[in-house]
Parts: C-alpha cells; structure tokens; sequence
C-alpha cells in the first residue's frame, strides 16, 4: 500500500506532521517526468495531488457540464435532488465520519433549513403563513444554513456531555420533537396535510424554477444544484484536510488522547455540529425548492436514516463517497422502478403486495446490513479496491 | 383526584409495556454494548404473530408461542448479522441493526396489510370496577406482565447456571471466557431473550386498539427510559419504563388544560423531553455506571 495515495483519508492529529513547513517549502518543485515524487507537504496535501485525478475530476466536471444537454427533463431533475442530498450527506459525513459522533438528528437540521428559507422566501401578504418575501436564492440559502448552524449550536453541549450511543438516542428524541414542532406551528408550517410552499430558486430576477426561453427548468436547477455542490464539496474537502479537519479526526480516533495532544475537545465537537448543522440547512432549504412544496411529515426518522445510509453506503469520512453515496440513493427509486420488467412478479402498484416500494424500503435496510458487513469503507471502498486492481494488473499485488 | 389516580394507572399501564421494552434493549446492551434499533421490528413481528396465531389457539396460548418464534428470529439475527461484526466499533453494529429494522418491518407491514389487525385479546377496552375506580383490565393485565417478566429475570439471573453465566460475560468477556463460559452463545441467548421479551410487549401494545403499520415508533418511546434508568441497569430500565408511562399519561391528561401552546398530541412526544432534561442533569442516566475513562 506504499505507493497508494489516499488522499480524502486525513492523517490523523497525531501521526501526521503536524507542523506546517515555511511557505518557500511547502510549495516544492517535482523534478521533470517524476509525478509521484512528492518533494513537500503541500505537494502530499493537495486537492489534485496526481495527474490522474486532475484529469479524471476534470472530465467529471465536463461530463457534468453537459448532462443537461443529453438527459431527460425527469432524469436531470433526479440528478439535481442527487446534487442537493449529496449536499446533506457531506454535513452528515463531517459529523459522523469525521469527527465521530453519531447523529440521527440529521432530519431535524434539514427541517429547520427547510422551513428558515420557506419563511424568508415566503409570500409576506399571506394571511395563513409568515413570510418575508425576499426570494433572492443566496439570502434563503444562508438563512436556512445559519438558522441550522446556530441550533448545531444550541445541540451542541449535549454532544459534549455524551457519547456514542446516548448521543445517537438523543439526537434521535430531536427528529421526535421537530416532527411534533412541525405538525403543530401551523403559521410557518402550513400544518399537516396542508403544507406550505418552498423557498423560490430566483437568482438575479430570474425563477430558475420555471421554463426561459433557452432552457427548461430542470436544465436550470439541475445546473445550479451541480454548481452549488462544487462548492460545497470543496469546502468539505478543504475542512477536512485542514486543521480542523484533523482535529475532527483525533477526536473520532481516541477522544482522551485528543486532549492530551491539546486538541479542545468541546470546542471541536460544537465546531462539528455547527458545520454539520449548516450543510444540513442548506440541504434542506434547496431540497424542497427542487418540487416547490413540503410537508411537515417529510422529516421524520427514515429521512435521518437515507442520509446515514447515504454515508455508509458512500464510504464513511469520504468528501467524494458521500457524493456517491447521495447519488445512489437518490437514483435508488428509479431503479427499483424498473425492476418489474425483469421481475414479473412484482407490482409498481402500491396496492398490490410484492411492490416495487417494498423493494426499495427493503434494500435500504439491506444495502446498510450488507454494506457494513462486507464493505465498510462504500463505494468508496470498491473504487480503491478497483484502482489497486488495475494499478498492480497483470499481477495480483 | 379520580382524575389523578386514572392517570397514574393508565401511566403504570402503558408503563409496564415499556418497561419490558426497555428490558428487552438493556438486555442486548448488557450482552453486547449495542442499542438495538431492531426493537421496534420485532415488537411489531410479535403483534403479529400473536394477532395471526390468536385465532386458532387462542390469546393465552398464542403469546408464549409468538415469542418463542421471534425469540428465533432474535437468534438467527445475531448469528447472521451481529457475530461477524465482533470486535467492530459499536456505533456500526447500532446502525446494522437500524438496518434489520427497516428490511424486517417491510416484510411485517407485509402481513398487517393496510388496516388495524386485533391481536384478539380478552380484554378490549371493557373497565373493572377497582377501589370505586373503573380501571381499564389491559392495564391490570399489562401490570401483571411485567410482574410475572421480571420475577422470571430476577430468578433467571440470580439462580440459574445460564444467568450466571450471562451476567459473567456483560461483566468481563475475557475473563469469563477463561472461566469456560461460552460468551458467543450468551450473547445469542441474550438476543433470543431480548427479541422473545419485545414480541410479548408488542402483544400487549396491540390489546385495546390492535397493530397497525405504524405502531412501531412506541417502541422507540423505550429509548428514553433506558436512557433515563441508565442503559446497562434492568431495574433501572424498569422504573424509566414507568415513568416515562406516568410522563406520558400526565401529559395526555393535563397539558390539553395547562399548557396548551405545546400542541395537540405533546403528550406522545414528552417522553424525549423528559430524556433531555434528565441528560442534561446527569448524563449517564439515573441510575447508569458511570463510565470511568482509562487510558
């Protein structure tokens, strides 16, 4: 494994040269026609630390890029709601995978952001619910990010009292009481059954929402979900390999050691929850503007569970598995959706009992079991696994 | 003050439900340092069971053959899914078993369909007159459950070689593996006990209104009384399990009247604000062991 690189696995706070070299060095000059010859830190530390991943993360984004002229209006609308989760995934992995501490709240925190943006987007001459009416797409944004980082914020404390599996039990109690709060604030929620609509995706005047003259409205959203999960994977990606990303990592490793290496345990936690809250609002607020509706009941328990399930599944403190693992369950239904082609037995009417829904419900629960049981590490873990194949071919090692 | 003692006794009622529910998760906790998130699928896979086997052999006889089927169904889980996890963070066996939840109560919703199914008790809503009280008689039977449960456990684990054995091993794996206990089959027993104890709950949950698909999430109404009681505690799981009932009852009757800001229905969700506020206050529970951080 010495010759592997992985870079999205940060060192973690003890082993790694923990001292920043001087600037002139850590800049560092490869001498000509050695590419895997790291002469400095920075060089080992770099976002694109090869050449094959500066190629390859080029043509994903160019592949990217063109989607939107060579998909489906359904399918392209699939891949914007994969964009968005993807956001929420890479909060949950920060929390979770990179600091360690477990949260099923994460359905809560996605409600908040959901319903700040809503309220800040909202229309102000309603009667029924509060609105601010500015439908600017950056201010909803933010306020539903910070609104959720401020309650992080608030969670925080108790994640610094507890650990491992109280704080999965309390983080659970979380979901309960949104679920509660939503059913019951009527003037921001819309109340059950009813609903209110989301937060408008207007940017510059124009409602990205709706159809323009040169592009569908899929296009458009499918376009600014992509661009806004650049940059919110490569925020992730910088927190991660940064200090604070190591200082997460020392805490999920052997939080007394962390400590004792002068690590400030409570400040890091609150750190990881504010940032994980902040990812899960932005989520929330940009997930419901895709259908342009949401319901109280649309964040209860099973949403915190797709998006540990997008992790896990993913590869567990992984910017790009939790990429990958958001899009697979994002396009998990539509596969499903196909299956009674191949399987004539079972039905795509929720009526009838084996269903297609049943199916899906299913393979989240055992996609997880068998996830953890033969692939810790996700997808993730496959692709390594894949790449050593063919680094080493012929030869098996 | 009729109105209190109603309340109390619906409180003890529902109470002694998940009391046993929380026994069920200390007892898996105890055995193998994890939260069983599968709880609620195997509640409700022994409602069921009880509501499909009611019929030909009647309620008495239909609960202890439910719980011996999903006590298997525990085992067979942690033969498959739990053991080869061994020596793995306990985070990720916690989230296996939220895994098993989801997959086992999509094949039980299977079976209860889309309409409430009876688990055929005795007793329906039908009152006993008590004290001048008339007292509903599934909460005299739910109460009586957990009595007959918990004495059993009592004797299971003070007098029998298997009790013993069991406790040896929540105490220190190791060192009652050198004593020739085999811990792996303790914990499958522990998981077979826990599944067994959790289908009787779910029979119990179903009398008066019967199962449908989303009677599970009372089974997560057990989460904060093992946290309140401390999770490695079985007598403290029992006195979480009633007060989260007398919680939960109280609230039911009198928020409606007192604190009507909080909303319809905060009684259901008060069991989770009863857990915060005790965390916060002491955060290994009531009566948890602290756990002391070596390093």
């Amino acid at each position: 494994m010495t010759a592997v690189r992985e870079p999205s696995k940060s060192p973690s706070g003890s082993t790694a040269p923990a001292q920043t070299p001087a600037p002139a060095e850590a800049k560092g000059r490869r001498p000509l026609g050695r590419p895997m010859l790291y002469t400095a830190y920075g060089q080992d530390m770099a976002l694109l630390n090869t050449g094959a991943k500066k190629v390859a993360v080029g043509a994903l984004l160019v592949v990217a890029l063109l989607l939107p002229f060579l998909l489906e209006d359904d399918l392209l609308r699939l891949l914007a709601t994969g964009c968005v989760l993807a956001i929420g995934a890479i909060g949950l992995n920060l929390v979770t995978g990179y600091a360690g501490q477990v949260s099923l709240g994460h359905a809560f925190f996605l409600g908040i952001g959901a319903y700040t943006a809503a309220v800040v987007s909202g229309d102000p001459d309603d009667d029924r619910l509060y609105g601010l009416g500015i439908t600017f797409l950056p201010v909803w944004l933010l306020a539903g990010g910070l609104v959720a980082a401020l309650v992080g914020l608030v969670v925080a404390p108790l994640a610094s009292r507890l650990r491992g599996l109280y704080l999965a039990i309390v983080t659970l109690g979380l979901v309960f009481l949104g679920t509660h709060v939503w059913n019951e604030w009527d003037a921001v929620t819309g109340g059950v059954g009813v609903g209110r609509p989301a937060a408008d995706p207007v940017l510059f005047g124009v409602d990205l929402s709706r159809r323009t003259e040169s592009f569908s409205a899929d296009q458009q959203l499918y376009l600014l979900m992509f661009v806004l999960l650049c940059v919110f994977a490569l925020l992730g990606r910088n927190i991660a390999r940064s200090a604070i990303g190591r200082s997460f990592a020392a805490v999920r490793d052997r939080d007394i050691a962390a400590e004792v290496t002068g690590v400030d345990v409570r400040k890091v936690k609150r750190r990881a929850f504010v940032i994980s809250g902040f990812y899960a609002g932005c989520a929330g607020a940009l997930l419901y503007s895709i259908t342009g509706y949401l319901d109280p009941s649309s964040f209860g328990l099973l949403v915190s569970v797709q998006f540990v399930a997008m992790v896990l599944i993913g590869g567990v403190s992984t910017i790009s598995g939790s990429i990958m693992g958001a899009f697979f369950i994002a396009l998990l239904p539509r596969l499903t959706r196909e299956l009674p082609e191949y399987l004539p037995f079972l039905s795509s009417s929720a009526t009838q009992t084996p269903n297609v829904f049943q199916v899906e419900t299913l393979l989240y629960g055992l996609l997880i079991v068998a996830f953890l049981l033969l692939e810790p590490r996700g997808l993730f873990g496959l692709w390594i696994r894949i790449r050593n194949y063919w680094k080493a071919w012929p030869f098996s090692y | 003050m009729r109105d209190v003692l109603l309340t109390v006794v619906r409180g003890l009622g529902f109470g002694s439900v998940y009391a046993l529910l929380a026994v069920s998760f200390v007892i898996i906790y105890k055995s193998s340092k994890v939260v069983s998130f599968a709880q609620p699928a195997l509640m409700l896979a022994g409602a069921v069971a009880v509501s499909y086997l009611s019929g030909p052999v009647g309620f008495f006889l239909a609960v202890p053959l439910a719980a011996i089927a999903i006590a298997m169904l525990g085992w067979g889980l942690e033969r498959t899914t739990i053991r080869p996890m061994i020596g793995r963070p306990v985070f990720v066996v916690a989230i296996i078993t939220l895994g098993l939840d989801i997959a086992i109560r999509v094949v039980v919703n299977v079976f209860i369909g889309p309409d409430v199914r009876n688990v055929g008790d005795p007793w329906g809503l039908s009152t006993v007159d008590l004290f001048g009280l008339p007292v509903q008689e599934r909460y005299i039977a739910m109460a009586v459950v957990l009595l007959v449960v918990g004495a059993g456990l009592f004797a299971f684990f003070r007098y029998s070689r298997y009790g013993l054995a069991m406790r040896a091993s929540s105490l220190d794996q190791e060192t009652a593996l050198v004593q020739g206990v085999p811990v792996g089959n303790m914990t499958a027993l522990a998981w077979a006990m826990a599944a067994g104890i959790a289908a009787v709950a779910g029979a119990f949950v179903g009398t008066g209104g019967g199962v449908d698909q989303s009677t599970w999430v009372i089974a997560l109404k057990a989460l904060p009384a093992i946290i309140i009681g401390g999770l490695d505690s079985i007598g403290g799981a029992v006195v979480g399990g009633l007060l989260v009932g007398l919680v939960e009852s109280f609230f039911a009757t009198y928020q409606g009247e007192y604190l009507p800001f909080l909303g319809q229905n905060f009684s259901l969700v008060s069991p989770y604000v009863l857990l915060l506020v005790v965390l916060l206050v002491r955060p290994y529970g009531l009566f948890g062991t602290r756990e002391v951080e070596r390093v």
